[in-house]
């Protein structure tokens, strides 16, 4: 590829699935932790797979995909565990899925029947954000008072926790992402800044954001940077690892640069081939994250036909309860949405709201939407 | 007369800038090869060049704030932000500098500089894709602020938005870019900040603007078939208002009802009816009314309709107006 892949990144299992050494970095888990990566990857493709199909059937008004990305997702997700705080953006479905986030539960915001209904804080996960860059800020604030809660730095360590925010190489460009570095670095604050650089940001190449790979930003505020190879699953758990393991002892931020690729769109809403080739992605498919894990555990005999086939039985039922549940998803009515605007609603909010009821009411059938509105939505195709 | 949607006319109308002076440059994400996610500026960094039609990094105060520099330099820098909803974080960049720099350096500064902003919602969208943020603009000095409604404005407004030494904040109805209507490329347009009557009527005055226009003559033409006789005024500039045109319509119709998707609190509706009651005092028969979204943030997909004033929505107001 025009961007000869670099071998400044940490890689543990070649695109063939083959384990090899590096200098500063192994994976100290065992085979049956690597299924079940393997098995959080097919597990999440199939359903990223599924709500693309159903956006395409109108089901959903937009999907953004992940395809590709699953390891780079996976593999850091498995680094961590409570009291950890993960900060996704809003392509993090793998992450999500892996946290507990009930997979019908996540089309919702996509279906547009709710904003984003997570109970979050029990898993350890914040909600999407879709403002570009927001959540790193939040993620660096949320480590500050981790450390003044004294998570950080404890003899023992499985008293001790960190921040771990995701973010695109687009991303890197907002204000919001530097001053969230400048403000972890100050702070020594427990964060790791994990940055899926899938080399787009919708049309714009990474070449547009920046002049030096992404890692080597991270010197320049003070901090630790590092490549990992991202459709590498051993790598990035590994990277992750160490990464969160600096945090919740107190050494500060790490930016990790997860080099990866967006083999689908950007959203349902994209369409790429008005800026990237097919050769280009094809070159990146031989690459595949979920194929060199699988050829691992195949020739390590960790796992064998008869497991894959029950893994895809498991995916077939996933896929027939996401559709299933995706159209069952309960319509919400407008009223609703007056509740937690604030936690105490002002008078002129509830007799807004009485007023719409009441106007409602005095129609004998439900509000259908018009044709109008039918149509502009069907034609509005709007990537965000 | 050539027919085309109002997506086209924008397009037209900036490639029409574009050529009539060197100095036109247009910045914003996805706006070279892609064209914009709305395909705005489709073509026109094929037809223009990268440095006249730019791929900004994702970072919008980094557009906003660079563009006043081109505009200091003598440039004529057109920015599109991509949605509504990402316009924030160059709020800093617009609100503190763009609107000022004229009234900090005692006129001696101009930036001539449009910041063109995808408004509005119904078209299915999720979070911040949705917005309708013109009153934060239109409340704060020094700026311009105009929306379009329809193919014919949308040409002529961004190449006058374009033309003016002001700096001017284009909303753009986003879910009217697929609709289509006739665009004279060549007659005289009408100036950039004026209101106009779109349907004239003699009972009441329906006050709107982007993309609630059809809506409101819509409404317009059903009341018409109940014998009620409505007059609808598309805004076309929210700052500054033109007044006299509404003023003119309510002296005659005693009856105002605005008509806008933004929240009603501080809403454009609240800055009109002030002024009604001001200017028209003695003419009104009834109060004026508001039709608008609610105080809340713009919901799920799934109950925009409810959400956003629509055709029974306007005619229940015009008929509570009426019976006043
Ligand atoms: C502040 C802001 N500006 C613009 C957008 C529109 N937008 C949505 S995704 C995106 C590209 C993001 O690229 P990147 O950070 O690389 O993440 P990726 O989508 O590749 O995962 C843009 C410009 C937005 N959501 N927020
Ligand atoms: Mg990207």
């Amino acid at each position: 590829m025009s961007d000869p892949v670099v071998d400044d990144f940490v890689q543990l299992l070649t695109p063939e699935g083959e384990r090899v050494q590096h200098p500063d970095f192994a994976f100290g888990g065992s085979d049956e932790q690597v299924a079940g990566y393997l098995r959080d990857m097919v597990l999440a493709r199939r359903f990223d797979n599924e709500a693309t199909a159903l956006q395409r059937k109108g089901e959903l008004g937009l999907w953004p995909p992940a395809l590709g990305q699953e390891a780079a997702q996976v593999g850091s997700v498995n680094a961590t565990r409570l009291p950890d705080h993960v900060f996704p953006s809003y392509r993090e479905h793998a992450v999500a899925l892996h946290l507990g986030v009930d997979a019908v539960e996540m089309l919702t915001t996509f279906r547009g029947t709710a904003m984003v209904p997570w109970k979050s804080a029990e898993r350890g996960l914040h909600i999407y954000s879709f403002v570009i860059g927001t959540q790193t800020l939040h993620a660096v604030g949320y480590a500050m008072g981790m450390q003044r809660d004294g998570l950080v730095g404890n003899p023992d360590p499985d008293a001790n926790g960190a921040a771990i925010v995701y973010f695109g190489d687009g991303a890197t460009s907002q204000g919001d992402v530097n001053e969230a570095f400048i403000f972890a670095a100050s702070y020594t604050a427990p964060v790791v800044f994990f940055c899926q650089n899938n080399q787009y940001a919708i049309s714009e190449p990474i070449a547009l954001q920046s002049k030096i790979p992404l890692y080597r930003r991270a010197s320049g505020f003070g901090f630790p940077g590092i490549r990992v190879d991202g459709n590498d699953v051993l790598a990035v758990q590994a990277v992750t690892s160490w990464a969160l393991q600096r945090a919740r002892q107190g050494e500060g931020p790490t930016l990790i640069e997860a080099y990866t690729y967006r083999m689908g769109a950007h959203t349902t809403s994209d369409d790429p081939t008005k800026y990237r080739s097919r050769d280009e992605t094809d070159r990146w498919r031989a690459r595949d994250p979920i194929s060199r894990a699988q050829a691992y555990l195949l020739a390590s005999g960790a796992i064998d036909q008869a497991w894959l086939d029950s893994l895809e039985a498991e995916s077939e039922q996933l896929a027939v309860r996401v559709r299933e549940g995706c159209v069952a998803l309960r319509e919400p009515q407008l009223e609703e949405f007056f509740e937690h605007v604030v936690i105490d609603p002002p008078e002129i909010l509830l007799e807004q709201r009485d007023d719409y009821l009441e106007y409602e009411a005095g129609f004998d059938h439900p509000s259908v939407p018009d044709a109008e509105a039918a149509h502009s939505q069907s034609q509005a195709q709007g990537a965000f | 007369m050539p027919t085309m949607t109002l997506a086209k006319a924008l397009n037209a109308g900036l490639r029409r800038a574009l050529e009539a002076d060197p100095k036109v440059l247009l910045a914003g994400e996805d706006i070279g090869k892609l064209g914009g996610v709305f395909r705005i500026t489709e073509h026109l960094q094929r037809d223009f060049g990268p440095d006249r039609v730019i791929d900004s990094p994702l970072a919008e105060s980094g557009i906003l704030g660079t563009a006043i520099g081109l505009g200091l330099r003598g440039y004529r820098p057109v920015v599109e932000i991509q949605f509504d909803g990402f316009v924030y974080p160059a709020f800093d960049q617009i609100i503190s500098q763009l609107s000022r720099l004229h009234f900090r350096s005692h006129g001696a500064l101009t930036v001539p500089l449009v910041v063109r902003i995808p408004y509005g919602g119904g078209i299915g969208a999720i979070e911040h894709h949705s917005e309708s943020p013109e009153a934060y603009f239109a409340h704060t000095p020094g700026l311009k602020v105009v929306t379009c409604s329809n193919p014919l404005d949308a040409y002529w407004m961004i190449q006058q938005a374009i033309a003016s030494d002001n700096p001017v904040i284009f909303f753009e109805p986003k879910r009217r870019y697929h609709e289509k209507g006739e665009v004279d490329t060549e007659a005289e347009p009408m100036p950039l900040y004026q209101s106009r009557v779109v349907k004239p009527g003699d009972d009441l005055t329906l006050i709107t603007y982007g993309p609630m226009v059809r809506t409101c003559v819509e409404a317009a033409l059903a009341a018409g078939d109940e014998g009620r006789d409505i007059e609808v005024v598309d805004l076309r500039s929210l700052a500054p208002l033109d007044m006299a045109t509404v003023v003119e319509s309510v002296q005659k119709t005693g009856r105002a009802v605005v008509v806008h998707e933004a929240a009603l609190t501080l809403g454009m509706g609240a800055e009109i009816a002030a002024r009604l009651q001001q200017e028209c005092f003695y003419a009104l028969q009834a109060p004026v009314l508001r039709v608008t979204g609610y105080d809340i943030p713009y919901p799920p997909s799934r109950v925009e309709t409810a959400y956003l004033p629509d055709l029974d929505r306007v005619l229940d107001a015009v008929d509570r107006s009426m019976a006043y």
